[in-house]
């Protein structure tokens, strides 16, 4: 069951530089491991995530398997209007799960 | 220095193999690795001709890392974010891991900061590269030289 975690403060004043913390449930699966009977394990990662602030993309990642299960991602951006946050991620086989926070901006 | 510095490094890592070998009886056989030329060819898919110079990156990164499926690191470039000059994006890359690429973070003036953290996984004993596009087209790196003791990638699933 997919679920996400996100870390973003309630409030902001106008202008503050804020830090975004996300982290997403998945298993990374590479496609370079092989099971005991020397099968390869398919590969089944999130290839791709995005972060939208009112509707306009602030942030956006190109992941590979070389990222670690579960992947965390944090990265700033600056408080200028109240709104929402919205996150997507987008993956193999047909993995699309998307979250969203609200911020005040005083 | 820098090469006895090096020497030293590439010994620990040795040593640091040959331990995690003497304790495993199973012969793992490693997938394919990156080799320094596949990092090569990676950069230059993302820089194109341009000249990559050292410096205004910082890679916050263990030197020296117990498990390599779970390695915290964080990227942060010297920029005043601003619309005439900011980062446009950071693209992180690995010499020894199956894939050179690690991953590609898009970020623009609104993000105040260029600074973006995450967790990577690294196969083996390897130098990380960490690379910044800013907005005058200008690409800024650091290189990092870690030692792992635990590989990722290479265990057997159950």
């Amino acid at each position: 069951m997919p679920s996400a975690l996100i870390n973003v403060p309630p409030k902001a004043k106008r202008g503050d530089v804020i830090e975004i913390k996300t982290l997403m449930s998945h298993i990374m699966e590479t496609g370079y491991r092989h099971t005991a009977s020397g099968e390869v394990v398919p590969r089944d990662i999130i290839t791709s995530f995005a972060c939208r602030y009112n509707g306009t993309e602030i942030f956006r990642a190109d992941l590979y398997p070389a990222i670690a299960a579960n992947p965390f991602i944090s990265f700033f951006t600056t408080a200028t209007e109240s709104g929402k946050f919205e996150f997507e991620w987008i993956g193999d086989k047909g993995f699309s799960e998307t979250a969203s926070a609200s911020i005040t901006v005083e | 220095m820098a090469d006895t510095d090096h020497t030293r490094r590439t010994f620990l890592g040795l040593a640091g193999g040959a331990a995690v070998l003497g304790t495993v009886p199973v012969v793992i056989v490693r997938p394919v690795e990156a080799t320094p030329a596949m990092l090569q060819t990676a950069i230059r898919n993302v820089v194109g001709e341009a000249n990559v110079r050292t410096g205004k990156v910082k890679l916050d990164i263990p030197p020296l890392v117990e498990n390599g499926n779970t390695v915290p690191m964080t990227v942060s470039v010297a920029s005043p974010m601003t619309a005439d000059d900011h980062v446009k994006s950071i693209h992180v890359f690995n010499e020894k891991n199956p894939q050179p690429n690690i991953g590609n973070f898009h970020l623009g003036p609104h993000a105040g900061r260029a600074q973006i953290s995450t967790r990577i996984r690294l196969a083996d004993s390897q130098k990380v590269v960490v690379i910044a596009r800013l907005s005058d087209d200008t690409f800024w790196s650091a290189t990092v030289d870690i030692v792992v003791t635990l590989a990722a990638c290479t265990e057997e699933v159950i």
